[in-house]
């Protein structure tokens, strides 16, 4: 019964980080590339660790792979996003079949910042009573 | 079938595959973050591989390995992005 769980809790994690692996090969774009790494793979590796802490019964390891789990839920989408933010500065083209860039025109290119966010937040608010 | 054949025969060889296919996106990446994010997912995938490799030995002491893995992955991942954002000041 213990080897069944074991190995279908494997089989899913070699199955998620597979899935992972083919969609950083076949995105057509580094952001949907950075998106499919920390999803599938993050699910992929909890449950391969997960299996190994069923496999030791033991309760010091299972700490530990709760710690490495919890760790790496922690920091993949903290390094998602500052990649993200890299390759977005770096001026890294998007897909040409993506619809929507909300950061256009909004970043300044030398000083790293949002540009204007708050004046275009009041004046959007000024139109909109305006019209009412 | 008995677990250890399982793991040794099957899941092993689809975690090996699925390195090899990152290693190729590793090489072709038109932009360096494409290299970051494939290496920082090679580090990931071997993180599995090390815990199904101790469920096969049956030596626990290799998840130490894992966590100094995922610590070292998380730094290199912030410290690339953190030049490479320097370098297009």
């Amino acid at each position: 019964m213990m080897d069944i769980i074991i190995g279908l809790l494997a089989s899913f994690g070699a199955i998620f980080v597979f899935l992972a692996a083919v969609g950083v090969l076949r995105m057509p774009d580094t952001y949907l590339r950075i998106s499919v790494t920390t999803k599938a793979a993050t699910l992929g590796i909890g449950l391969l660790l997960v299996a190994a802490a069923v496999f030791f019964k033991d309760l010091s390891i299972a700490t530990k792979v709760l710690a490495i789990i919890l760790f790496i839920l922690l920091t993949a989408p903290v390094s998602a996003h500052l990649i993200g933010r890299a390759s977005y500065f770096s001026g890294v083209k998007l897909w040409k079949g993506s619809v929507l860039d909300d950061l256009e025109g909004k970043y300044d290119k030398f000083s790293h910042k949002l540009k204007s966010e708050m004046k275009e937040n009041s004046e959007k608010k000024t139109d909109q009573i305006g019209e009412d | 079938m008995t677990l250890y054949d399982f793991l040794y025969y099957i899941i092993l060889p689809i975690l090996s595959i699925s390195v090899l296919l990152i290693v190729i996106r590793f090489i072709k990446g038109p932009s360096i973050v494409d290299r970051v994010i494939a290496l920082d997912l090679i580090i990931t995938t071997g993180i599995g591989i090390i815990s199904v490799y101790s469920i096969i030995t049956n030596q626990p002491t290799f998840l130490d390995i894992a966590m100094i893995l995922a610590l070292i992955a998380f730094l290199s991942t912030v410290a690339f992005s953190y030049y490479l954002e320097k370098r297009n000041k």
